[in-house]
């Protein structure tokens, strides 16, 4: 057992409004985002004394956004160099402080400008140091070219078909619909899927996420603060992170992973559920990370919903609609919400739990998955109310 | 005209792999002390630990483990003559996996597997790039 098992909580949450150009600056974005979430928790801000963030480059230092706050003591302000797949390890660093007494309440952001600024898939450094040197010299050189090889691998290996990637674009879309922060609501068919532009086959332009201008945060504090804060707390049950051997040398990298149908679910999958004393059978809701189609279907196999190589034939007929078996990405994911990079995954099972989420709650939602990551490292939450 | 796209900015690992690549050789570093292949190029054996290696010419023979269609150009100005083009995990016979282009063939025949071998694409007056075509004879 996970000895922080429910001892944390996610007090509360926050973010902005997610658009294509927001004419701001990231750090006012991410100062609203944290205002927000540590208004909703119904604390007051010089309580807060822990800040923790992920960045690429694309974004502000924490001490920064702890300085626009005004926190009179930031006793725990840091940022991970990571892309997504810290979206969730972020949190359970937080939890960690706590339990080592580095802070009391965390608050864990992303922002960015992520279409009118840095654009992540906008390609990467042509100048090809490092691992680089392997890969941008070959016209490898985005984020849609470098998952295109896993998801390839993974038709390969188990016959997955372009139109099992596009239920799940479809999915999210319908999804969108119903939540008044998405960018994209107007809902789309598989026929619509199948027509968008090939950008990198097999990638369409449909299996491949937005990018977003934009931010949202959430408080963690300990199970006790929070029962007394403002809203129900959600509790932090599990928490893992990683990735098999031969991680690479950088996000993009994955020239020596041994097997690229299956991504790093499949090794935090274990560690995951052993330290929330659950199992896939037990979520009422998954936010799983989908910067492509291919990886909410590679890690429903990872994370023990389905057998390996069964993730296409999982998300047909329903099974991962709201009202289904295991409705998924209920915000409408980043392919329909917003791109913030996995942390909006977290904002939306927190509503999800507490019955906030209007339109497009999922009945009784007691236990939440999110995950985090694509390719070789990642991070996973299992919460409840 | 000079080349605009990414070129390898060799390092002291690095260097005797891209040199060469000038000399129309497949270099690979041998461990010596575990005999293990590897790739990318490093200065001790993930494998034993090892610092003591030594650069082997591959046999240059391979299969496509998975590969990629491009056809929208990032960035446009760079890459719109060349789509669609194809980039490649290849598993070399030595048994490693490298990314390389499949050129001299049409991007739909392409299938896993498919045995290749490797060609020197000398892209700048400094500059070879291995890539690999479909292999005339039958792989190793």
């Amino acid at each position: 057992m996970w000895k922080l098992r429910d001892k944390y909580a996610i007090a509360g949450i926050g973010c902005t409004a997610y658009t294509s150009k927001s004419n701001r600056t990231v750090v006012s974005l991410a100062v609203e985002a944290c205002r927000n979430a540590v208004a909703d928790a119904g604390l007051a801000m010089a309580e807060v004394d822990g800040i923790v963030s992920f960045n690429f480059g694309d974004s502000v230092p924490s001490i920064a956004v702890a300085t626009g706050l005004g926190l009179p003591a930031a006793r725990y302000a840091v940022e991970f160099s990571s892309g997504g797949n810290a979206a969730n390890l972020i949190i359970q660093t937080a939890a960690a402080a706590i339990e080592a007494g580095l802070a009391k309440n965390v608050l864990c952001f992303r922002a960015m400008n992520g279409r009118s600024g840095f654009r992540l898939g906008g390609g990467r450094d042509l100048n090809s140091r490092g691992i680089t040197q392997f890969t941008a010299p070959f016209g490898w050189i985005t984020y849609p070219q470098a998952m295109a090889m896993w998801c390839r691998r993974h038709m390969i290996e188990y016959g997955t078909t372009s139109e099992q990637l596009g239920t799940v674009a479809v999915t999210c879309r319908r999804n969108a619909s119903l939540n008044e922060r998405a960018m994209m609501r107007q809902e789309i068919t598989l026929a619509d899927h199948q027509a968008s532009r090939m950008i990198v086959e097999p990638f369409h332009l449909l299996d491949i996420c937005l990018e977003s201008d934009g931010a949202c945060a959430v408080l963690v504090t300990s199970a006790d603060v929070a029962k007394d804060l403002r809203h129900r707390p959600v509790y932090i049950m599990g928490a893992a992170y990683g990735g098999g051997p031969n991680q690479g040398d950088d996000l993009f990298d994955a020239i020596r992973w041994p097997d690229h149908a299956h991504n790093y679910s499949k090794y935090i999958a274990d560690d995951l559920w052993r330290s929330a004393g659950v199992a896939p059978r037990d979520v009422d809701v998954a936010e799983i990370y989908d910067c492509f189609t291919y990886s909410v279907i590679m890690q429903l196999e990872g994370f023990g919903f389905c057998k390996e190589g069964e993730g296409g034939e999982y998300v047909q007929n329903g099974r991962i609609d709201r009202d289904g078996d295991l409705p998924i990405n209920t915000h409408g994911g980043l392919l329909s919400e917003a791109y913030i990079h996995g942390l909006n995954h977290v904002v939306e099972a927190v509503e999800q739990l507490r019955g906030h989420s209007g339109a497009r709650q999922v009945a009784d939602a007691e236990i939440a998955l999110t995950t985090a990551g694509a390719m070789t490292c990642g991070s996973a939450l299992v919460l409840r109310r | 005209m000079s080349y605009a796209k990414p070129v390898p900015v060799p390092d002291a690992d690095t260097r005797p792999f891209w040199d060469g690549c000038r000399q129309g050789k497949l270099l690979l570093q041998r461990c010596d002390a575990c005999s293990r292949f590897r790739f990318p190029p490093g200065e001790t054996c993930p494998d034993c630990g090892s610092d003591r290696a030594s650069w082997v010419e591959s046999s240059g023979r391979g299969s496509v483990f998975s590969w990629i269609v491009v056809t929208h150009p990032v960035p446009r100005d760079i890459y719109a003559a060349d789509v669609p083009y194809v980039v490649a995990l290849v598993d070399l016979a030595e048994g490693v996996r490298m990314a390389t282009n499949i050129i001299g063939c049409q991007p739909g025949s392409i299938v896993a597997a498919m045995p290749v071998e490797v060609v020197f694409d000398r892209v700048s007056e400094s500059v070879v790039l291995p890539k690999f075509r479909p292999a005339k004879r039958g792989a190793d």
